[in-house]
């Protein structure tokens, strides 16, 4: 039996709504208000984005902390063919960006041209969206800070 | 906009929109190629096992109980028998409740599929009612499940328990 295999496009899509709670609430607040926020944990450290429990002694954290929108490269990968969805439609770095002021680095798009230009130690700032509706898109990337 | 006036105008956000989209690019493979140009025809085909004799629809290219390959292909009349149903009371896209979804066993097929039932009020809907497919007009067929729009009662006895006990 010969046949001509069929192939089409097939796509499964999901939209969660999801309460953020007080933490991550805050977090995206502030987002849409241009400010980046942590939260002081247990021992001191502010963690980013503000998180609910502190990760060692699990208590409650309350404490909010703003940070400032530049930081520093700790790691990153180098992305050469973004998709769909994703931050930015032309080839950039995928960071860990710790904030200055802040303990802990967040997941961040850097927006720099060639892999040659970013390293680890890296200063960077955020880049913001024009129109901020309180979402993690409000924090488009960041650029390099020579 | 200033993220001051934002400050004081808005309420803090305490709900985000988090949609998960994933693109497949699905081949069903080269006996549900030809089950899918069957419908473009208007037949619904299968295919039975060499060894249990049993009639996949859709057609797999083999049997997963015997794991031999199925090569046989034959034509199904596109009427069948109700063996389990569920009756919708909310909205669905494109469907007004109440609406009827059914595991209809084909005539001739050893295994069931799900349709929509239609022309037919909710409440008349048994098991062992007897019930064909309507296919979208022929200009409009496609490769594709959805030339048939939905299964309807046909003017038969219901089928006897016997001949379906096995699929409710
Ligand atoms: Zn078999």
């Amino acid at each position: 039996m010969k046949t001509d295999v069929l192939t089409a496009p097939h796509s499964i899509e999901y939209t969660y709504t999801r309460s953020t709670g007080p933490m991550i609430g805050a977090f995206m607040t502030g987002l849409r208000d241009g400010k980046i926020i942590g939260v002081r944990g247990a021992d001191g450290r502010v963690h980013v984005p503000a998180i609910d429990y502190d990760p060692v002694t699990s208590e409650d954290l309350s404490e909010l902390v703003e940070v400032a929108d530049t930081g520093v490269v700790t790691t990153w990968s180098w992305n050469d063919q973004p998709r769909s969805g994703q931050p930015l439609e032309h080839p950039f770095a995928w960071a860990l960006v710790r904030w200055d002021g802040a303990d802990t680095a967040m997941l961040v798009a850097v927006d720099c041209g060639d892999a040659s230009t970013i390293s680890t130690g890296a200063k960077v700032k955020a880049r913001w969206a024009d129109e901020r509706t309180g979402t993690i898109h409000d924090l488009c990337c960041c650029e390099l800070q020579s | 906009m200033s993220a001051d006036v934002v400050d004081e105008a808005v309420p803090p956000v305490t709900v985000i929109e988090c949609p998960t989209r994933l693109d497949f690019s699905y081949t069903p493979g080269v006996a549900q190629s030809r089950f899918l140009r069957a419908l473009e025809r208007g037949e619904i085909t299968g295919q039975r096992c060499p060894k249990c004799k049993k009639v996949y629809v859709p057609p797999r290219g083999a049997c997963s109980m015997c794991g031999v390959a199925t090569e046989e292909e034959l034509v199904l009349s596109g009427k069948g028998t109700i063996t389990t149903f569920c009756t919708t009371q909310i909205p669905s896209p494109g469907l007004v409740p109440p609406y009827v979804t059914a595991w209809i066993r084909l005539d001739g097929s050893d295994i069931t599929s799900m349709f929509l039932i239609q022309e037919c009020d909710p409440a008349e809907v048994r098991l062992g009612m007897r019930v064909e497919a309507v296919w979208v007009e022929e200009a409009d067929r496609k490769a594709d499940l959805g030339n048939i729009s939905y299964f309807r009662p046909i003017d038969e006895p219901d089928a006897e328990y016997e001949t379906y006990k096995d699929y409710v």
